[in-house]
């Protein structure tokens, strides 16, 4: 009796995590964000708006 | 004790295996979406070439990046007369590459039902990623950003 108690908890949560997963292959919000980003990105070239350091600020921090 | 603790262990060990392999079809399920083919390439080609003839309108306030996912005409007086045959061209050249994005993005990726959540999506990061000055369609109407 307990055996079965556990084996329809097990599948019980089986079933929980699947509908959790079936969820998230429905639409994958976070890759859909990522994939956007990278077109912007790629078509509004907002990174090249950051300047790059400049070579004459380095950062002299190990001294011997 | 001992005896109980073993009695645990199989249920134990057995969903632990499962957590592991939902989750890691959990992860493969959030992975990259795939933008890299031949059509997508073309498009963002095409809008990036156009991009520079549009900054001036999007800075002006012209054009903004409305809540659909498309470019929007808002103030046709900040645009000079024998201009405006050329902003609605881009325009309408804009939106037709984000429309065929939207649905290659979708069919790329082997779920073309997901092309209005890709377009919503894209609407949300256009108008989150836009840079000071530009016009934006927002939940209360069109705001300066």
């Amino acid at each position: 009796m307990k055996t079965v108690g556990k084996v329809a908890w097990v599948t019980g949560m089986a079933g929980v995590l699947a509908a959790c997963v079936t969820i998230n292959i429905y639409f994958p919000a976070a890759a859909a964000e990522r994939a956007a980003d990278r077109v912007i990105d790629e078509v509004w070239q907002l990174r090249k708006d950051a300047q790059p350091p400049s070579a004459g600020a380095e950062k002299t921090g190990e001294t011997q | 004790m001992n005896r109980v603790r073993g009695h645990l262990e199989k249920p134990s060990r057995i969903l632990a295996a499962l957590v592991f392999a939902l989750t890691t079809g959990l992860a493969f399920a959030q992975a990259n979406l795939d933008i890299d083919t031949p059509a997508i390439r073309a498009l963002t080609d095409a809008m990036k070439a156009r991009h520079t003839e549009l900054t001036p309108f999007y800075e002006s306030g012209a054009v903004g990046q409305a809540a659909s996912g498309n470019l929007v005409l808002r103030d046709a007086a900040q645009v000079a007369l024998p201009q405006r045959g050329r902003v609605n061209g881009l325009i309408a050249a804009e939106n037709a590459d984000r429309a065929a994005l939207y649905r290659e993005i979708a069919r790329a990726n082997n779920h073309p039902e997901w092309e209005a959540d890709i377009r919503a999506t894209f609407a949300a990061r256009f108008i989150e990623r836009a840079p000071q000055g530009w016009w934006v369609e927002g939940a209360n109407g069109w705001v300066r950003k």
